[in-house]
């Protein structure tokens, strides 16, 4: 479940829409000069990817369920721009034909999933890049931790957005706490959803990985 | 465009399909994580209905499917032939509006 309609108020939705908006025109404008022949069937092909993916529910602790984001899974294989969009693409399909998440939250979840989430994870996926060996396993592992940080960095945006214009008068820092808890547990799915998926690319397509050029790859002959 | 692009590309999608068609039906029915935190810390009864939620793919299910595997498998079939032509007619559009700009000698 995304955030549906009525968790957080009206002029705080707007809010993030209005930042959710400017977000997407800034990868829409940094995305176009790289969508070559390569690049735009592929981030099609990620945003379906992470479309079935999120439908995939695993369980986590008793009676409670998480589903991959697939963020820095998307930012990896397409790059951060694209993968953004694609994130975009995905929460606007699933909001307007299947209902899962609030027309007037659209920009919520844009903001969590697709901008924190997805270029913030990014952000922490460059950086363990930079300080790992350039062998495959090496950037297996840090999608992979990226990835579980990035579901922290999503369930943080909706604890900002809660303290903002959060209804139900609920306390942030119990909110706070559980949203911690429980989005802790579904990163670790998340990361080992992305280690595998990434290292699959890897073996089978490593050109493919738009940002993983620093990969060392054998040569095919 | 290379041959062995499309074959990669038809494999993802093949994949695709699979996991929204086939693994979907299995997936946890239990609330997610955002849900869980809205019943335990009480703040659930917020949520207003889905100004779409008789829409006929609402809830990942086909309105007139009534086995729920089914029903879910082709939601999810459908959404990812969705998802493929937004996204794809999204970047289409970057593309050539960028192309455009720089046409015009805009930055």
């Amino acid at each position: 479940m995304h955030i549906p309609d009525g968790f957080i108020n009206l002029p705080t939705s707007a809010g993030f829409g209005a930042a959710a908006a400017g977000g997407v025109w800034y990868c829409m404008r940094q995305a176009a000069r790289l969508l070559d022949d390569r690049r735009l069937p592929l981030a099609g092909l990620v945003a379906a990817f992470v479309f079935a993916a999120q439908m995939v529910n695993f369980p986590v602790v008793a009676g409670t369920s998480g589903h991959v984001i697939g963020g820095v899974l998307a930012a990896v294989l397409a790059g951060p721009w694209l993968g953004a969009l694609a994130l975009t693409v995905v929460l606007v399909v699933q909001g307007v034909f299947f209902a899962d998440g609030g027309l007037t939250a659209l920009g919520l979840n844009v903001v969590n999933m697709a901008l924190a989430g997805t270029l913030g994870g990014y952000l922490l996926y460059r950086g363990f890049v930079a300080l790992l060996p350039r062998t495959r396993l090496a950037t297996m592992a840090a999608a992979g931790v990226a990835a579980g940080l990035s579901v922290l960095l999503a369930a943080f945006g909706f604890v900002v957005e809660y303290a903002i214009g959060g209804e139900g008068g609920v306390g942030v820092g119990a909110v706070a706490a559980a949203m911690g808890g429980v989005h802790a547990l579904i990163g670790i799915g998340e990361g080992l959803v992305t280690a595998l998926v990434v290292g699959a690319v890897l073996r089978t397509r490593p050109d493919l990985v738009m940002a993983a050029p620093l990969v060392e790859v054998p040569s095919r002959g | 465009m290379d041959r062995r692009l499309w074959w990669f590309l038809g494999i993802g999608l093949a994949l695709a399909l699979v996991i929204a068609g086939g693994l979907s039906g299995f997936a946890s029915s239990d609330p997610d994580g955002l849900e869980r935190v809205s019943i335990d810390q009480g703040f659930a009864e917020t949520a207003r209905d889905h100004p779409l939620a008789d829409s006929p793919l609402a809830g990942y299910a086909v309105d007139g499917v009534e086995q729920d595997r089914w029903s879910t498998g082709l939601a999810g079939a459908i959404g990812v032939a969705v998802t493929l032509a937004v996204s794809t007619a999204l970047f289409y559009g970057i593309r050539r509006h960028g192309r455009a700009r720089r046409g015009r000698g805009e930055t």
